[in-house]
């Protein structure tokens, strides 16, 4: 071992340890950091006895608090949603007046149905439910199978072209793609579908295929879209009046759509949610803006 | 490490006390163990000041919380109260919201300004009679004293062998203290809820676990740090002897051994003659009523608290000695000069630097007065929805969605009317609802009544965003508030 010796300015001893000349004190650790060092161990020790510390082979020392974070979590989890069960109870037998009467109901079914939304549906319709070509705007006044609170439940419920038995189902024909109609005709469709609808304004349909167009469309398109082009909710059959087109609205788009006859699936949610979470959802939707009121409304209740 | 022959001053026949600054700078070796301080008891106008200080900041941290101010039904009756979970703050007449928290920040920077500015006029006078350290510290020494005698019989204690009357003193100076710091923690919690509630719950044991913890925790603190860390926390934790040498100047005031006049120092003996010689007799009297433990003699230092307990102690043996006081005093840098070159003492207490911390003060004191008289109790805060932007109808008009949320902050419910203006054919309406015109809600008293609207415009509307203003008016009390907003419209798809 090297030779401790006493510095000579300071009085103190050396660690004996020699770099190039440079000699090092043995200066001793403040006494609180000490304190604290030493409390660290034993904490340390006290922590590892109390709660799971050591990783063994096939498992971890438990401890003996048997403090475990999943199961805690999962405590709070049962907690929380107990906690709501009465809410969502009260929800799931509430009109759309019904909730709106009842602030608290209000306020509720909009977190609990914004919550739902957000993990669920904004994937597809965007948050806020502001749609994406071929994923309908959920916040506007176009519904293409209806915007009551019921109607709107109802296409959560059960989805469309989903594998749901009573899934709500539309089909329309690819009258490119399976020859149904010659281009020709389908150009002249188009037109047609411009000149009846709002985009006449900015896409100056022409007017001579237009008026060709006119028969296509009644022979082939009325059955569904209605002889004025109004649409059917009964079947999911959108209007073509007005400016809003959920494959886009350019007259190349608008003819595409004539071609190919998409049409998206949504799946149904039933199994997914409970009636209560269900009728959060619908409310929120219906609540983005664009709500109808109930079909059969609720009379007010009157004062006492 | 001076051992002196005293003047009586006590009129006990032990005279000589081993009084040396343990706590200066030289003293204080790195390595050694820290000597106990025992301060001697001091007489004199700054100990008479430091009582009556010590009385009145107690008295207002003890008993302010039991202050009652009656604010209507429903609502707290404690005149100064933290409501974190009601998310208010109570004082008197004032109530103030979390988002009001700026008037905090001008408490603060009024306090700074006020430290500053009192520290450019006397020193730290703060520490020597204000700060809470010195304040519980000073009680604390005052509880030891009152139980185990003043220094020479606390020193001599503390030497003596362990007996019965020893534990019997040491237990009941310690019962003693940690009683004062449970009742500083007890205090202090109930700054946070109501005060008669929570110091019955407190002693039947229905408090919540954070008020026990923070009773608990300041209970620790204040024996700690005023029983034993006492003039440590002076010298090694607190920030300000640090930061108070940039806020003195030469004509501050602070607490000043005047050499020109003590020295020579030496012993005198009654009769001798003061020719030729300084009017300190170093009887270290300075010494043993310093808390902090150092000898003001050796100029302004980092551990003095400037609580003028020396000044008292000198100013006592001086009229003993029959010479005049104030060879320990309030004094400046610039008097010192002043009188090494002959001239008289001067204080300067308007200087440019106190006048800029006192206009500082005052400007900021005016604006926090200001904002408070002119703060108005009725708000609307407007959040355009921007997922969607904007959102195309059927018809080709286009709606925005907003978030209203209306602040009531008085204590009365309000009917409110929300209008739009500013943006031509623009239809303030609720979802479902075809009409336009006003939307009447009621705005619920002391909180938030958030509630969602659209507002349409007909079709036409150019592409890009445009202004508009919501207003609010209270129906029946006719005040009315606004916000502006804006509404945005997109190109055709």
């Amino acid at each position: 071992m090297a030779n401790s010796e006493r510095d000579e300015a300071t009085g103190m001893q050396t660690t004996g340890h020699e770099w190039d000349g440079l000699r090092e004190l043995d200066t001793p650790l403040p006494r609180w950091w000490l304190i604290v060092f030493y409390a660290s161990i034993v904490a340390a020790v006290i922590y590892w006895v109390l709660m799971p510390a050591w990783p063994l082979g096939n498992g971890y020392t438990r401890g003996v608090l048997n403090w475990s974070d999943r199961r805690n979590v999962a405590a709070e989890v049962q907690a929380l949603q107990s906690a709501r069960a009465p809410m969502f109870a009260r929800l799931a037998d509430a009109s759309a007046a019904g909730i709106a009467a009842d602030p608290e109901l209000q306020q509720f079914a909009i977190a609990a149905g914004q919550s739902a939304f957000g993990d669920n549906c904004a994937t597809c319709h965007g948050a806020g439910g502001g749609g994406a070509p071929g994923f309908p705007v959920l916040a506007d006044n176009v519904w293409i199978w209806g915007g009551t609170l019921a109607d709107i439940e109802q296409t959560i419920r059960v989805g469309i072209r989903s594998s749901h038995p009573d899934a709500r189902l539309s089909q329309m024909p690819a009258f490119g793609r399976d020859g149904l109609l010659s281009p020709r005709q389908i150009g002249d469709a188009t037109e047609y579908v411009i000149s009846i609808s709002m985009a006449r304004a900015r896409l100056t349909p022409d007017m001579a295929a237009a008026a060709r167009g006119a028969a296509v469309y009644q022979e082939q398109c009325a059955s569904c879209h209605g002889v004025e082009g109004a649409g059917d909710r009964r079947i999911g059959a959108p209007s073509l009046k007005d400016d809003l087109w959920l494959y886009g609205g350019s007259r190349a788009e608008i003819r595409r759509q004539i071609e190919q006859g998409r049409g998206g699936v949504m799946p149904s949610w039933e199994a997914r949610f409970d009636a209560g979470t269900l009728r959060s959802l619908a409310y929120y939707v219906h609540e983005m803006g664009g709500g109808e009121p109930d079909a059969t409304p609720t009379p007010p209740t009157p004062p006492q | 490490m001076s051992k002196t022959t005293l003047i009586d001053t006590t009129g006990r026949d032990d005279l000589s006390i081993d009084a040396s600054a343990v706590n200066s700078k030289e003293a204080r070796a790195l390595y050694k163990k820290r000597a106990q301080i025992h301060p001697k008891l001091a007489h004199g106008t700054f100990r008479n000041l430091k009582w009556a200080a010590m009385a009145v900041l107690l008295a207002i941290y003890y008993i302010t919380p039991w202050l009652r101010w009656d604010r209507g039904d429903g609502r707290p009756d404690q005149a100064v109260l933290i409501d974190f979970e009601g998310r208010r703050f109570y004082f008197f007449f004032i109530e103030l919201w979390p988002q009001e928290v700026y008037f905090f920040a001008g408490l603060l920077i009024l306090a700074a300004f006020g430290i500053f500015l009192s520290s450019a006029l006397f020193g730290r006078v703060w520490c020597g009679y204000a700060c809470p350290q010195t304040v519980w510290t000073d009680l604390y020494i005052h509880v030891e004293r009152w139980i185990e005698g003043d220094r020479n019989e606390r020193m001599r204690l503390e030497k003596a062998p362990m007996s019965a009357s020893k534990v019997g003193k040491k237990l009941a100076k310690h019962t003693l203290w940690l009683l004062i710091a449970a009742a500083t923690g007890g205090a202090w919690v109930f700054y946070f809820g109501d005060a008669p509630t929570l110091f019955h719950d407190i002693f039947s044991g229905q408090a919540s676990t954070p008020a026990y913890l923070f009773i608990g925790l300041l209970t620790f603190t204040t024996y700690i740090l005023a029983g034993s860390m006492r003039e440590q926390v002076c010298t090694y934790m607190c920030p300000w002897p640090r930061i108070q040498a940039a806020m003195i100047d030469k004509d501050a005031l602070s607490v000043t051994y005047r050499p020109d006049r003590g020295e020579p120092r030496g012993p005198h003996k009654k009769g001798e003659s003061w020719e030729g010689r300084g009017d300190c007799i170093d009887c270290r009297q300075c010494v043993a009523v310093c808390p902090q433990g150092i000898d003001i003699r050796d100029g302004d230092q980092l551990e003095c608290i400037n609580c003028a307990l020396c000044v008292d102690a000198c100013d006592e043996v001086m009229r003993k000695v029959g010479r005049p006081t104030g060879l320990i005093a309030y004094d400046s840098y610039a008097n010192l000069e002043r009188r090494k070159q002959g001239r008289g003492t001067s204080y300067r207490l308007l200087r440019p630097r106190t006048i800029l911390y006192g206009t500082l003060m005052t400007a900021i004191a005016a604006l926090l007065a200001y904002g408070l008289a002119t703060r108005s109790d009725f708000e609307l805060n407007v959040i355009r929805d921007r997922s969607p932007p904007y959102v195309r109808l059927a018809d080709g008009s286009v709606r925005n969605d907003y978030v209203f949320k209306v602040i009531n902050m008085s204590a009365l419910e309000r009917r409110v009317s929300i209008e739009v203006s500013g943006l031509q054919g623009a239809r303030l309406h609720a979802t479902g609802i075809t009409g336009g015109g006003p939307v009447v809600i009621g705005a619920r008293a002391d909180g938030v009544t958030t509630l969602r609207l659209h507002v349409t415009v007909p079709p036409g509307i150019e592409a890009g965003t445009h202004a508009l203003r919501f207003t609010a008016r209270d129906l029946s009390r006719g005040d009315e508030t606004g916000s502006a907003s804006a509404f945005l419209a997109g190109a055709n798809p």
